[in-house]
């Protein structure tokens, strides 16, 4: 008889599973039960995206592409990138990927040894660390704070960086926080790590959902960081495209070169199809994009105005489509909380905890729901509350 | 008050209630209540419209679009002539186009035949109309934006995943 546990990699099994999943496993087996969990768009891909992808199909655009991605999609998102956020990069620094998810894979495998370490800033989105543990990396992680609006300070890197330190993951606009680093903050950060051999991992695949009148800011465009930056993005949350799984890695020629090289070992190439349809994406939806962003904006002002109402302290998060409300004023621990609004309100919402330690004392709202669903939802939420307090 | 919001979300579902809408607005129920009488007063919000798939719905139905030439008169342009066809109650809607045909003209009405007298004993006799052409409606796969019919896309369908 195999002993399965023995023979597996302890890397592997060693993994963190993800907090996420852990608490909608429970939810799945609640009838009823609304959620305000999904951290995935809730539009449809704009149609002139998806009828690209049907017109590529319909002429026969169904082999491999280059490993690296087709080059006009290589050569849009360089494009994109200049009119976006003022980065310019060569179509040969582009690796297109199986979402920005393989991309933090590659560019964490590329880099991390066993004994590296890896600095990440928490409450954060889930995959950073069990990459990092399975290349045999040492995750460190800092705690962001409610009181500076989870940013991240240069400070904080200053003192957690060793000689060992390889990689600093930088995840803005942030899940599950909607935190946004101000330009005072990405200088301080370049200072920091100027003199170093450091690189970023800048995990920007929110970069499109910021809202309010400042444009989105990369920390490679920062003096003296596009050297030593791998900015990640994609198209699953600007342009709805979750499923399509594309997204692509910019970067230093020589590290997307090796990241090229691991990426046609166990790849070979993103979906051809999705790459077809990623090209209208970045050449036609400009509109799209900003419609969506529209509708996310008012419903973030509605969540933030109603969950303060009922005494959720929440901050006003400046970018993606959660709101982070601090829970502790129900006297319950985020787990607890969340527990007890599922079992009995039927509402669905992740623990904080699940993004990290710091995440004590919150708990992730996705506002990626019609203002019918989220009306009925954050109501439930406040009969919640005011049975707490009768209880009291 | 963020009066195109207003409007957007009366379009989405003209039966929103007003308590609903003063919550997702953050305004006073009497306020809206007032918005919304003084857009209506204002005729800026001129009706609100139910959408019939009129192939499910058990009752004679048949739509045609007419298109109608025309002269224009010294002095009203097409304002007067206008008018007169839209008076008639089967006429739903009426634009001035550019092209071969003048106005375009919808009717709904009962039958094939009432559609033709429409056309014979009221709208071609009028004074100034040198044309007509009727084309019956066979089938409709979109009104008002509603895809009727259609394989409908699919509701929400999102996974428990780690994101």
């Amino acid at each position: 008889m195999i002993d399965y546990e023995k023979i597996q990699a302890k890397a592997a099994l060693d993994m963190r599973p993800s907090g996420i999943r852990k608490f909608f496993a429970l939810a799945s087996e609640i009838p009823d039960c609304i959620s305000l969990g999904v951290g995935e768009p809730d539009f449809q891909t704009p149609w002139s995206i998806r009828e690209s992808a049907i017109h590529s199909l319909e002429i026969g655009r169904t082999k491999y592409t280059s490993n690296a991605g087709l080059l006009p999609l290589r050569t849009e998102i360089t494009n994109f990138m200049a009119r976006k956020y003022d980065l310019h990069y060569d179509p040969d620094q582009v690796l297109v990927t199986v979402g920005g998810s393989e991309a933090i894979d590659l560019a964490i495998r590329m880099l991390v040894e066993p004994g590296d370490e890896v600095i990440i800033p928490e409450p954060c989105y889930v995959s950073y660390e069990p990459i990092t543990t399975l290349t045999g990396g040492v995750p460190v992680h800092i705690q962001c704070t409610e009181e500076n609006q989870f940013r991240i300070t240069p400070g904080q890197i200053r003192n957690a960086l060793t000689e060992k330190t390889k990689l600093l993951v930088l995840s803005y606009p942030n899940n599950p926080t909607g935190a946004v680093l101000r330009h005072e903050d990405l200088v301080g950060i370049a200072e920091v790590l100027k003199d170093t051999d450091v690189i970023v991992l800048s995990d920007e695949i929110y970069a499109e959902l910021v809202y309010g009148n400042e444009k989105y800011e990369s920390i490679a465009s920062i003096e003296g960081m596009k050297e030593r930056t791998i900015v990640v993005n994609g198209f699953s949350k600007s342009f709805s495209m979750t499923g399509w799984r594309l997204g692509y890695a910019v970067g230093p020629q020589k590290l997307i070169d090796t990241m090229t090289k691991i990426h046609q070992s166990c790849i070979m190439c993103s979906p051809t199809t999705s790459q077809y349809a990623g090209i209208t994406a970045l050449k036609e939806c400009d509109e799209d994009i900003k419609n969506m962003r529209e509708e996310y904006d008012f419903r973030r002002k509605y969540c933030v105005r109603k969950l303060n109402e009922m005494g959720l302290h929440t901050f006003e998060p400046r970018g993606a489509f959660y709101v982070f409300p601090n829970i502790t004023s129900s006297g319950l621990n985020s787990d607890e909380f969340c527990m007890q609004l599922l079992k009995k309100k039927n509402v669905a919402i992740v623990p904080g905890t699940a993004f990290g330690n710091s995440g004590e004392g919150f708990a992730r709202i996705s506002y990626a729901y019609s203002l019918e669903h989220l009306q009925t939802a954050l109501g439930r939420i406040e009969e919640f509350l005011h049975e707490l307090k009768g209880e009291e | 008050m963020d009066t195109n919001k207003l409007i957007d979300l009366l379009i989405d579902d003209p039966r929103i209630t007003v308590t609903s809408l003063a919550d997702i607005l953050n305004e006073s129920e009497e306020s809206i209540d007032g918005e919304i009488k003084r857009l209506e007063n204002d005729k800026v919000i001129c009706g609100y419209h139910t959408v019939i798939n009129w192939d499910k719905a058990n009752k004679d139905h048949v739509d045609a679009i007419i298109g109608v030439q025309a002269s224009s008169e010294r002095g009203f342009g097409y304002d007067k002539i206008a008018e007169k066809i839209a008076r008639f109650p089967e006429v739903s809607s009426l634009y001035l186009m550019s092209g071969n045909y003048e106005f375009f003209v919808s009717v709904n009405a009962k039958t094939m035949r009432e559609v033709a007298d429409f056309v014979g004993e009221k709208l071609a006799p009028i004074e100034g109309v040198s044309g007509t052409m009727t084309m019956f409606v066979l089938k409709k796969y979109k009104v008002h934006g509603v895809a009727l019919d259609m394989e409908s896309e699919v509701k929400d369908d999102r996974q428990i995943v780690s994101a």
